[in-house]
């Protein structure tokens, strides 16, 4: 029993590390008053790019690091249509996940299914490097200077932009960075959790980032341990899968998904702890 | 500035404007609504471009590209509508992009500097707490801290006291004259001309973009500042028959209600609008004004209380119930609310009475019918469009609220609700809206009129009623009603 | 605004002509980015396209592309409702999938003598899809949480739901490998033209919801409810419009229009219920696409669902001839997304060519005797 409660842990560790990446991300692009509903997207490219990377390179790190790139250079053409051309932030994020999962099925055909050879281990420096991270970008974001200047960006950009700050810029780092960690998150994926590429690998993970970065409230540690939690569900669904048939199971975490956002707004009221107010919207020098 | 010319699609907001402002001066811009002042300031803040002209500061050409060089060359803008990031606290919205605040821990360094600054010009405020929980005038204190504290030299105020009490706004005037003593330059954009005569050193006045004349304030007497103004001698008194008065068309009875915040926004308000009467209720802004119409019109719920609408309760029943009970509502946010911007003229026009005949019939909607209505609305109510099938949000102010007071009086109403009606409008759209509710008045209907223009209110209303945290602090006939008395009351001290 | 000799002015209604060249552009310049991609994977874009021409713009080819046209239809005439009245229904993909699930009930299990199984299954799949539709819309009225979210997720639950469903109780006696139902009887498999797939009965009824959706829309006091709902929900609110009501209509309606194109797959085309991959080739988010190109018509649909469904007989040529993933079709639908979006600025641009310098001095009294525009020049 307890072998099993330590293992069940452990492997909620392994798969709750990619999801704090690609939720800590979306918490930052939100944070400055983006929506980026391409998280899906970015990580199934990290998760090829990293791929492709550590299979011909054999340097599984290298590979994240590419992953990184690949989901910021995904992220730079979101934010561009939404801040630059002032799209419709759902619509661009969609078309985002369509275009990513399309290119890396394309352009991973050569791959599809096959193992890599060198990997990471599932609990690597990368676990602990979220639980930093998480602490390190809560601490940025509440008691820094960036910090302030990216939550009044998504709180209110007129006031951002008349004392001077740019806050295109701001709101283009913010989205860029957060689609270099949920680079990263997909990216720990092929490498280190699943380490193999198969099209499609993400099953819907950053969809469930986004709503961790939501019933988080936006707050970096909480969202951590949100990611957490929804990695020991999923290990659960699969642990259950002895004794009961696997397609209620895996049901689970996106049921569970619904109910805990349904709990959360509940729980939140209207108070102090609610969406950035700017949130979605874009900004228009002049108009406010 | 010298020259500067800035047209917008359909206007020429400013028509080769020429301001000359010195150090140590209040220099008032005045104009009325749509005159191109705040486009002015606007353009010298680097918030738009100008399409001609340039800007010369201190004997040197300068560009001012946006708000960021405008501070650097040390010019502070307190905006009408403040910019502030409401959850923030004082002392974060300071230290919000401000140069040579170390990168850790900010706010803590800036909270010294404000308490320093505050003392200095008598602009005391916690740098601790949220902005949400400042009153108005607080909250205009920061905004005004935010450009001392960038070093602004050269500091616009748009409207500034429009938001505040008399007394509030004689006490910012004392602010203005200590940054005077100090050397600083102040723009002061203003329509209101007693004001101007308070504070001002020196007056430009603009029309239509145009400015009619640079004038010494000493050298300027109201009544000629209003012709310049508005290019015509105005009005100062309404005309106005006694009316008759009816039963009544409203009573509140101990209603309370809560904000969107969830605080108690209405205390335990009682007040009755009898017809043929108009009830103005004057207040500060963020007093439970807005609370109060909603609960009135069905939009929010109170929490306790009644409200009842010619004689039927409707303490929470939708808009529609109200609606149907006889009322009429014009809302503060008329674009917003209003309206629906992108939806045609016509439509709008039938907003609110689309489910009744002849506008449908069953479940369908009657083209014929609407569109006879709305050429005779348009006729009656002299809507500028050239075509009803445009999107209702191509029409200027004026013409959005001719549009629903054309919307919500065909329904022959016994109670209007009207919150804010002339906000934002030029001279001549407001004296129309004015003799619209005034011609409601006689023809019984009661009025409830809020309004934070105390010259509005004064001049429409037979009883004002003040409002204050939620509660009416005083009721008395207009006639016996003074600002000083209106002025103390808004601010909640019994005088 | 000049730029060169073209004088460009903003507007706020663009002529439909306009935003019919601006999509045809933008489309134009999705498929040029996609040529890129084919070469970068190595294919010779001229290559791609040539064998995409050959296999889709032919006569033989225009029955496969009304094949795909069916559901996209269904599917893309409720979301036209839905984003209509603001509600951001991802869903499309599940709902299809519970309007299979719902038919296959009534056509296996259920004792619905035979002249009326085809009704039933309509109705159940329209029901099941409603259902599912309307799920997301009590979360977001009850508990408001973002209907995008759980959309999506509904999805999901819906995929493996139907996976569950085909793998265990309802998995039928004959196994090839994949698991699915017994075939449909007869009586529950929807006529097809012959020589086809086409589903006729079910493309009649896409076009009717067509026409009827877009006379709810124009003439009905239900539609002018929720078309103020979606443009304005606060001025919807004052108008004394009931935001519950009005949403739960839409999705009831967006949801079983879905259900109905599930209905059509898995009775015209399957005539079983078999793998959900399989049931909906991602019909339900590329609707999203067919709704978006529409720009809120539900007429226009039956347009842009055509093109969509040229789209998805090239993603089967590009499969069988290139040997190209399935999902290549994705990369065409996220780039002509991407690029519809990228050139909505455009629509609100009136360009002009005027090549001689006229000079333009401040305009006479009378011109600035108007009063400000409501949201540019206004003194605010």
């Amino acid at each position: 029993m307890e072998e099993w409660i330590i293992n069940t842990i452990i492997r909620g560790l392994a798969l709750g590390t990619p999801l704090v990446w690609a939720a800590l991300g979306e918490v930052y692009a939100e944070r400055s008053g983006v929506v980026n509903l391409g998280v899906e997207g970015m990580m199934i490219l990290g998760a090829f790019a990293a791929f492709a990377l550590a299979q011909s390179t054999g340097h599984p790190y290298l590979g994240l690091l590419i992953a990184a790139g690949a989901g910021g250079l995904a992220a730079l053409l979101h934010a561009f249509l939404v801040i630059s051309l002032r799209a419709n932030q759902y619509v661009s994020g969609l078309a985002l996940t369509m275009f990513g999962l399309g290119l890396s099925a394309l352009l991973g055909r050569r791959w599809e299914g096959l193992p890599l050879l060198t990997t990471l281990p599932e609990i690597s420096l990368l676990t602990y490097g979220g639980v930093a991270l998480a602490v390190l970008l809560w601490f940025v974001l509440y008691h820094t200077r960036w910090g302030i200047i990216i939550r009044s960006a998504g709180e209110a950009p007129a006031a951002v932009d008349t004392m001077g700050v740019n806050v295109f810029l701001v709101r283009y780092l913010a989205v860029v960075f957060g689609g270099a960690l949920a680079g990263v998150g997909g990216g720990l994926l092929s490498v280190a959790y699943r380490p193999s590429w198969t099209e499609g690998m993400t099953v819907g993970l950053g969809w469930i980032a986004i709503a961790i970065a939501i019933f988080a409230s936006w707050d970096p540690l909480r969202a951590w341990a949100g990611a957490f939690f929804f990695g020991a569900l999923f290990h659960l669904s699969f642990r259950l899968q002895t004794w009961v048939a696997p397609e209620p199971l895996q049901m689970m975490p996106f049921a569970f998904t619904i109910l805990v956002l349904a709990l959360a707004t509940r729980r939140r009221g209207m108070g102090v702890q609610g969406a950035p107010e700017a949130l979605g919207l874009p900004y228009i020098r002049g108009e406010h | 500035m010298e020259e500067i010319t800035k047209q917008f699609p359909g206007v020429l907001a400013n028509d080769r404007v020429t301001l000359e402002v010195r150090a140590g001066e209040v220099h008032a811009l005045l104009g009325e609504n749509g005159a191109g002042k705040t486009t002015l300031v606007k353009v010298l803040y680097g918030i738009h471009q100008p399409d001609r002209g340039r800007i010369v500061l201190r004997g040197r050409p300068v560009r001012v590209r946006s708000p960021h060089d405008a501070l650097t060359l040390g010019l502070g803008m307190v905006p009408q509508h403040f910019l502030l990031v409401r959850r923030h606290t004082v002392a974060e919205n300071v230290c919000l992009g401000l140069a040579g605040t170390r990168a850790l821990f900010p706010a803590v360094q800036v909270e010294r500097r404000l308490t320093e600054l505050g003392t200095r010009y008598g602009l005391a405020v916690n740098p601790r707490a949220p902005v949400w929980s400042l009153s108005i005038s607080e909250q205009q204190r920061v905004e005004i801290l935010k450009a001392l504290l960038r070093g602004a030299t050269i500091l616009i105020l748009d409207e500034p006291t429009s938001v505040l009490t008399p007394q509030e706004a004689q006490s910012l005037f004392a602010v203005l004259r200590r940054m005077k003593a100090e050397g600083h330059a102040v723009i002061f954009i203003t329509h209101k001309l007693d004001e101007v005569n308070a504070v001002a050193d020196r007056i430009t006045v603009l029309r239509k973009g145009r400015v009619v004349d640079t004038l010494l304030a000493s050298a300027a007497d109201t009544r000629m500042l209003a012709r310049m103004m508005v290019g015509r001698d105005v009005e100062f008194h309404l005309q106005r028959s006694p009316g008759t008065r009816g039963g009544e068309a409203l009573r509140l009875d101990n209603l309370w209600a809560l904000s969107q915040r969830g605080l108690d926004a209405l205390r335990g308000v009682s007040l009755t609008v009898n017809r043929g009467e108009i009830v103005g209720v004057a207040g500060v802004a963020g007093n439970g004004q807005t609370e109060l119409v909603e609960v009135v019109t069905g939009l929010r719920q109170a929490a306790s209380g009644t409200v009842r609408v010619l004689d039927r309760d409707v303490t929470n029943a939708n808009a529609r119930t109200v609606l149907e009970a006889g009322a009429a509502h014009i809302p503060e946010e008329r674009m917003r609310t209003g309206i629906v911007g992108s939806m045609s003229v016509a439509e709008n026009l039938i907003l609110r009475r689309y489910r009744y005949p002849p506008f449908s019939r069953g479940m369908l909607l009657d083209p014929e019918a609407i569109m006879k209505f709305v050429r005779r609305m348009i006729t009656e109510y002299s809507i500028a469009t050239p075509d009803p099938r445009l999107p209702a949000r191509a029409l200027s102010g004026g013409n959005v609220q001719r549009l629903i007071l054309a919307r919500e009086f065909s329904g022959d109403p016994w109670l209007i609700v009207a919150a804010h009606p002339t906000s934002g409008l030029d001279v001549s759209a407001t004296e129309q809206i004015h003799s619209l509710l005034l011609n409601r008045r006689e023809r019984s209907a009661g009025i409830l009129l809020v309004s934070e223009d105390l010259d509005e209110i004064l001049a429409l209303s037979d009883r004002i009623a003040v409002i204050y945290e939620g509660r009416i602090v005083g009721i008395v006939p207009a006639a016996t009603a003074t600002r000083e008395w209106l002025g103390l009351m808004m601010t909640g001290q019994r005088p | 605004m000049r730029i060169g000799p073209l004088e460009v002015e903003r507007r706020n209604v663009p002529p439909w002509s306009w935003t019919l060249a601006v999509s045809i552009l933008a489309i134009l310049v999705a498929l040029g980015l996609a040529g890129v991609i084919f070469w970068s994977y190595g294919v010779s874009p001229l290559h791609a396209y040539g064998v995409i021409i050959r296999g889709t713009l032919n006569p033989r080819a225009l029955p496969e592309i009304v094949r795909n046209m069916i559901p996209l239809l269904l599917a893309g005439v409720g979301l036209v409702l839905a984003f209509r009245a603001l509600f951001w229904n991802i869903g499309a993909e599940g709902q299809i999938l519970l309007g299979a699930t719902a038919a296959t009930w009534v056509a296996l299990y259920s004792p619905v003598p035979d002249p009326l199984k085809l009704p039933a299954m309509f109705a159940a799949g329209f029901l099941g899809g409603a259902a599912w539709g309307l799920i997301p819309a009590v979360l977001k009225l009850r508990f408001s949480v973002n209907e995008v979210i759980s959309t999506l997720m509904m999805n999901y639950i819906a995929l493996y739901l139907v996976s569950g469903l085909v793998h265990g109780p309802w998995k039928g006696n004959e196994m090839r490998g994949f698991a699915f139902t017994d075939a449909f009887p007869r009586a529950a498999q929807i006529p097809l033209i012959p020589g086809t797939r086409i589903h006729w009965i079910t493309l009649l009824l896409g076009v009717a919801l067509a026409i009827g959706t877009a006379f709810l829309l124009k003439r009905t006091r239900a539609g002018f409810e929720i078309r103020v709902q979606g443009e304005n929900p606060e001025a919807a609110r004052y108008a004394g419009i009931d935001p519950v009501r009005t949403l739960l209509v839409v999705m009831f309606i967006a949801g079983g229009t879905a259900g109905l194109a599930g209905v059509g797959e898995a009775a015209g085309i399957h005539r079983r219920l078999l793998d959900p991959n399989q049931i909906s080739l991602g019909f339900g988010y590329a609707a999203i696409i067919v709704a978006w190109l529409a720009r809120g018509s539900p007429l226009a649909v039956l347009v842009t669902s055509l093109f969509l469904g040229i789209i998805f007989a090239s993603g089967d040529v590009m499969r069988v001839a290139l040997q190209m993933p399935a999902r290549v079709t994705d990369v065409f639908n996220g780039l002509i997304l991407f690029c519809l979006i990228g050139s909505e600025r455009l629509l609100y641009w009136r360009v002009r060519w005027l090549p001689e310098r006229t000079v333009r001095g401040p305009a006479p009294e009378a011109g600035t005797g108007r009063e400000a525009t409501g949201a540019s020049g206004s003194d605010s």
